[in-house]
């Protein structure tokens, strides 16, 4: 029976996503028990004179937006490098600069110059996750190690391309990117997390790299052995989670409609370990899956929104977060697993020699 | 005896002559430590201010350090007390650890000016210290707030870092008057964190709009949080400022806001000055013409003046005047 059930999971492909789910199911009763409406979905005018869905749910799928797009690339890092790039929000930084400035300096915004300003933000990002990766899969530094440096240097890198404290940009363009584009009511964010994922759905579904980044996360002896570079693997990793950066910075960008490097993403790179960890990844690298952090980065967001619903002030949040991840995490710890294994194990001998001792007698 | 004094003369003026000589026209030295431009729109005003003022024209042989942290600034505080500079001037990353230091600029016949940021230590060590007077900002808003002679006071408050002197300076008058008067009511409460980040609180505005709550005034600690509020306030087509349902307070008197407020679509903008580098020139000038500082209180403090903004009645010559950055 149990073996059944145990199958049942892994053909779903669920396994991993037990955890997770289990957290994000409870939240949602949570908040069914303690105020159904926390569930209702409105329909508001904007300001501009456009329909927008409104609510606690669309808030949390609105606001996860850059979180679960890190997340997906902070994913991919782990698994190839067995470390984590606490960079991230710095380096969403710099590339929101680069965009912002890119923009300015073009004067009006247009399509065209958009995409200019795309580009070079994308560019600019990947290059500097490339710097990331060199100094972690040439010079094989720690992650955490490496990408230190960019954590500490890359805001103040931001305000010199910035050059002032908080440039701007108004366009109608930027608003429909950062909020929602006039008649579709859904906010633009979560369609550019569709995007992000649909991506690299496409680049690790229809390719090999999930075989080749496992490989390496696991044991980079033997995929070299094997025929696997792991080096560019891991730079691979690396500049996948620099589009990520990108994309997320972008929207980070627009919502506000200016670039303040002290705020930009700020904090962002623990959430977005913490979505990796309780996604069910290993933070030790190897096997992966990515929406187990996207559903990571939404049960973090809904966690915060559920809080600010209930009128909690935010400077108490942290401390309440904490509690609820500090389950989470143990519950998907090697240890309790270990422990709720053995106790089914348990169960099923005994379950068998009762039946054994039936029969005997 | 007279041969001795008239040595020490002779001495005195050929020392005069040689600094005469190395300084071309008797410039005053000053030394400058500051944070880093980097901190926010205030400092960056700031540093260009001190050095839009302590110029070579103005008089002024000076010396600019910028730094983040305690022991980089009293490091360049002590290299300045080794050269020997006339005055030094300060905003200190942080409030303790100065005694020893200030104490050897005295010896050395060094006068310290404090701006922007007190230091705790007895007031007998600086000059003075041009200061802020965070309390005094609240005050001014709350009292704007009262004279609008609305029927309910239905607010929004989102607060900066916890504990920084400009969030409870801010909040507290608020508080009090939220806690005095009945029509005074906060209905939701909560901070941007330690970088007062917009994203939080636009998050925090979104929850009270989703949770129903109805508020009449957003009143943010500064600038950008009140950007984050106005977002969410946008997207759920709430109307705002001048003509709108709901009144917007920001604080720091950045450029963009209060173009913003002559827009009409915030109502109130508090300021921090930034700009202490002429009170402390004129102080300087004073003392250098033999005179005495006045004006301080019994701490040695200078506060500096510090305006509100209506929407109403803001000019574009304000804007350009007090407005910070670009």
């Amino acid at each position: 029976m149990d073996k059944q059930k145990k199958r049942f999971w892994e053909r779903m492909g669920i396994g991993q996503l037990i955890i997770p789910l289990t957290a994000l199911a409870l939240l949602l009763l949570f908040n069914l028990i303690r105020d159904p409406g926390f569930f209702e979905i409105v329909v508001n005018i904007n300001n501009s004179g456009n329909p927008v869905l409104g609510g606690n749910l669309i808030s949390v799928i609105n606001s996860a937006s850059e979180l679960a797009i890190i997340a997906m690339g902070m994913t991919l890092v782990t698994a190839a490098t067995g470390g984590q790039d606490i960079s991230v929000g710095a380096v969403g930084a710099i590339s929101a600069s680069v965009f912002i400035k890119t923009l300015i300096g073009m004067g009006e915004v247009t399509g065209w110059t958009l995409i200019v300003a795309v580009l070079a933000c994308i560019a600019t990002a990947i290059a500097f996750m490339m710097f990331n990766g060199t100094l972690v899969s040439v010079f094989k530094i720690q992650p955490m190690i490496a990408t230190l440096i960019l954590y500490s240097c890359g805001r103040s890198i931001a305000y010199w391309i910035t050059g002032s404290a908080t440039p701007q940009v108004n366009s109608p363009i930027i608003t429909a990117i950062g909020m929602t584009i006039p008649g579709i009511p859904v906010p633009t964010p979560v369609f550019m997390v569709i995007l992000v994922g649909l991506i690299l759905a496409l680049i690790f579904r229809v390719t090999n790299t999930t075989l080749y980044t496992q490989s390496v996360g696991i044991n980079q002896g033997a995929a070299r052995l094997n025929g696997i570079h792991p080096t560019a693997v891991k730079m691979l990793s690396f500049g996948l989670l620099g589009l990520c950066v990108a994309v997320a910075s972008i929207i980070a960008t627009c919502r506000m409609s200016q670039v303040s490097h002290k705020t930009l993403l700020v904090d962002i790179e623990m959430d977005a370990i913490l979505a990796v960890a309780i996604g069910g990844n290993s933070l030790g690298g190897g096997k992966f899956r990515m929406s187990g952090s996207v559903l990571g980065a939404y049960i973090i967001t809904m966690l915060t929104v559920t809080l600010l619903a209930m009128g909690i002030n935010s400077v108490n949040i942290k401390a309440y977060k904490a509690v609820v991840i500090i389950v989470i995490v143990a519950a998907g710890s090697p240890v309790i697993k270990n422990r709720i294994a053995a106790l089914r194990n348990r169960r099923s001998v005994s379950e068998h020699s009762a039946v054994k001792g039936g029969a005997a007698s | 005896m007279k041969k001795l004094i008239a040595l020490v003369l002779a001495l005195t003026m050929c020392l005069g002559l040689l600094s005469f000589a190395f300084a071309d026209d008797a410039a005053i030295k000053v030394g400058i430590i500051n944070l880093d431009p980097s901190e926010s729109g205030y400092r960056e005003a700031n540093v260009n201010d001190l050095h839009a003022v302590f110029t070579k024209e103005n008089g002024y042989d000076a010396s600019f350090v910028t730094a983040p942290t305690a022991d980089k600034q009293l490091d360049a505080f002590n290299t300045f007390v080794n050269d020997g500079v006339d005055y030094i001037l300060v905003s200190a990353a942080e409030t303790t650890g100065w005694d020893d230091a200030l104490a050897s600029a005295q010896e050395a016949g060094i006068g310290v000016f404090l701006f922007d940021r007190m230091i705790d230590c007895d007031p007998s060590l600086y000059l003075a210290a041009v200061v802020s007077d965070m309390t005094k900002e609240g005050e001014t808003a709350v009292a704007w707030l009262e004279s609008l002679g609305l029927d309910e006071y239905n607010i929004l408050h989102i607060q900066g870092q916890m504990g920084s002197d400009a969030q409870i300076g801010r909040s507290t008058p608020l508080a009090e008057k939220a806690a005095a008067d009945d029509k005074w009511t906060i209905v939701a409460e909560g901070t941007g964190g330690d970088s007062w980040s917009e994203d939080e609180a636009r998050k925090i505005a979104e929850a009270a709009i989703n949770e129903g709550k109805k508020f009449n005034i957003v009143y943010a600690e500064n600038d950008g949080m009140a950007r984050g509020v106005v977002a969410a306030l946008d997207a759920a087509g709430i109307t705002h400022g001048v003509e709108g349902d709901v009144k917007i307070m920001g604080f720091d008197c950045n450029k963009w806001a209060l173009r913003l407020l002559l827009a009409g679509e915030w109502n109130y903008d508090g300021q921090c000055s930034p700009f202490q580098a002429s009170v402390i020139d004129g102080m300087i000038k004073t003392l250098q013409a033999g005179g005495q500082i006045e004006g301080l209180n019994e701490k040695n403090q200078y506060i500096n003046e510090e305006k509100g903004f209506d929407a109403t009645t803001i000019t574009e010559e304000d804007v350009n005047t007090y407005g910070l950055g670009e």
